[in-house]
């Protein structure tokens, strides 16, 4: 992976009257790099990134994009020629058809009519619209516009892409669809940047989560090392003494035993032979022992907490 | 093709597809035929009974004043007509896509936020222009054929009428760029308003050779240089006797000036660039 970053943002800022939406957001998002965006509901997720796409002005901070600071007047078309945006409520043109709107959206990114042809048709069958290329946007279910929104996103095979909320919409195989074209991006060495509250749809799609709260970067955490560190042990076994049950500690921490169940958050899951090999020496009977990874949810709450939510 | 054309066709396939173009024509055209028949009526009777004392020369002279009235009348309908349909086209042109989000898509592209408003902008002024030829064309051309008068000047004249359309657009355009879509309706036709009645007052202080009530009239034509248009426009359509004879509602006593109209196409052009950077610069 180039370290050379598709985006990069210090101290962006942007106050609404006598309210910080953002305070400062300070990040960096690797080239080929699928990054995931997390906070909770008015953290500042889609104000960072209409920030990022100079829809709107930042009050403080500077950025660059694509190896240009934001509002460099003389290449802002040059690099919005190489992004894609899935705006986060995907209201277009209805009264266009779905054809008609991507070429719209071609046309306007400079493309040529032959090439654009050829795109589109690629597009829609890949988002599964290829029958409907004829029908009105607005006879589109929610799920269907969320899907053009996308092929619309993707047209001029752009190096960065921002989107907000994909999946919202989606029936579990559209969101399954979004995956796989996440997956295919990143194949192809292009930059995802996706904002979502649905932390499942993160897990299994990102290289890595900032995790924003008011307006503010908490934490920035890669998931593969995640899931590999972040484990945690419950064991179900009887006739423990209380000093066998203290000596586990010394493979992990937040111990907690509640009658036969014991809990314990352990760094990785090979330890789990050792930790039985242990009970049993310690004549123990152990029912179950069954390793759980911390998911991205218990890190979510962890992290950001449950106070302050709107 | 070039951001500034794409847009306007865009603008302009919006205009047949949410069936703006169709319910203008459909009703222009109930317009039209009710217009038709009204002079139909009034030129077969009203005038062939005149005072049995005139003799033909004076019957000729009224007939032809007659028509000339109603050929105005007809033409200052239209304008009123052309000015709503430019005001409520482009009130929601910018604030209706801000409101909705559909702009996010579109300035996110490698245009400039100015390609867009121009894109609309000549968008409207074609459908306005369609609209006029249609409407004022139908007027002009009903009267013709009933009666073979020729109204004069009318390139001149239906031209100041599409400047008045063009110049409510942008006003409207102007407006939408900042303001929702209602509230830029509240503000042109309430400046309208303001510039019909101030040309009301020119007309009668015109008459009673009240030179304050001059004043007010130009005053409120510089705020909005409106009905500054149309008088003109009825200045040159009018026949020669009804504008020496005075007023008369679609008539012209106060004539604006040639500067003052072209007040009214640099008034288009400033607001048309303040519309563009007003734009430019808004969060979306």
């Amino acid at each position: 992976m180039p370290e050379t970053p598709a985006f990069e943002t210090q101290g962006l800022r942007k106050v609404f009257g006598d309210n910080a939406a953002v305070k400062g957001l300070t990040l960096q998002v690797l080239q080929g790099e699928v990054f995931g965006f997390l906070g909770p509901n008015g953290a500042g997720k889609t104000t960072s990134i209409k920030m990022l796409l100079s829809l709107i002005q930042p009050t403080a901070g500077s950025a660059t994009l694509l190896g240009a600071p934001l509002g460099d007047r003389q290449r802002v078309q040059t690099i919005r020629a190489r992004i894609g945006f899935l705006p986060e409520h995907f209201h277009f043109h209805d009264w266009l058809t779905a054809r008609e709107f991507l070429t719209l959206h071609g046309e306007l990114y400079g493309m040529q009519a032959a090439a654009l042809r050829q795109r589109i048709a690629e597009l829609l069958e890949q988002v599964g619209l290829a029958p409907f290329s004829a029908k009105q946007l607005r006879t589109f279910s929610k799920g269907m516009l969320q899907r053009i929104g996308l092929a619309q996103a993707l047209l001029n095979h752009p190096d960065l892409v921002f989107l907000d909320e994909p999946t919202s919409g989606l029936d579990p195989v559209g969101r399954r669809l979004v995956r796989d074209i996440i997956h295919d991006l990143r194949r192809q060495g292009t930059s995802v940047f996706l904002n979502s509250h649905l932390l499942s749809e993160i897990e299994v799609t990102c290289d890595r989560v900032a995790f924003i709260k008011h307006g503010e970067v908490i934490r920035v955490s890669e998931l593969k090392t995640l899931n590999e560190t972040q484990t945690s042990v419950t064991i179900r076994a009887a006739g423990l003494t209380s000093e066998a049950l203290a000596g586990l500690s010394q493979w992990g921490r937040d111990l907690r035993a509640d009658g036969d169940t014991i809990t314990l958050a352990v760094a990785n899951e090979a330890l789990m032979p050792e930790i039985v090999r242990y009970l049993v020496a310690q004549g123990a009977e152990v029912f179950a022992v069954t390793p759980q990874r911390l998911s991205l949810e218990d890190l979510f709450i962890q992290t950001v907490g449950t106070e302050g939510v709107l | 093709m070039n951001p500034v054309f794409i847009i306007t066709r865009l603008t302009l396939r919006e205009a047949l597809r949410r069936k703006i173009v169709l319910a203008a024509l459909l009703v222009g055209a109930g317009f039209l035929l009710v217009y038709t028949i009204g002079f139909h009526i009034i030129l077969s009777q009203a005038f062939s009974i005149g005072p049995a004392a005139l003799d033909t020369a004076s019957r000729k002279i009224a007939t032809t004043e007659g028509i000339n009235f109603l050929t105005l009348a007809g033409l200052y309908t239209v304008t009123f007509l052309s000015i709503a349909m430019a005001a409520l086209l482009s009130a929601d042109a910018l604030a209706g896509e801000i409101s909705s989000g559909t702009i996010q898509s579109l300035v996110t592209k490698p245009v400039r936020r100015s390609d867009i408003v121009l894109g609309k902008w000549l968008g409207f002024a074609v459908l306005l222009g369609l609209y006029l030829l249609l409407m004022g064309g139908g007027i002009v051309a009903s009267v013709w054929l009933q009666s073979g008068y020729p109204i004069p000047n009318l390139p001149i004249g239906i031209g100041l009428i599409y400047m008045e359309a063009l110049l409510v657009m942008t006003v409207a355009l102007l407006c939408s760029s900042r303001f929702s879509a209602l509230a830029t309706g509240a503000v042109v036709f309430g400046l309208y308003g303001l510039a019909f009645i101030g040309g009301w007052v020119e007309q009668f202080g015109s008459l009673v050779q009240n030179q304050a009530a001059v004043y007010v009239g130009i005053v409120s034509s510089l705020i909005l240089p409106s009905e500054a248009l149309w008088r003109r426009a009825s200045f040159e359509m009018e026949s020669a006797l009804s504008g020496m004879m005075g007023m008369s509602p679609f008539g012209t006593i106060s004539v604006p000036s040639i500067p003052m109209i072209i007040y009214a196409a640099v008034y288009i052009v400033i607001a048309l660039l303040l519309a563009l950077s007003a734009f430019s610069r808004r969060d979306l």
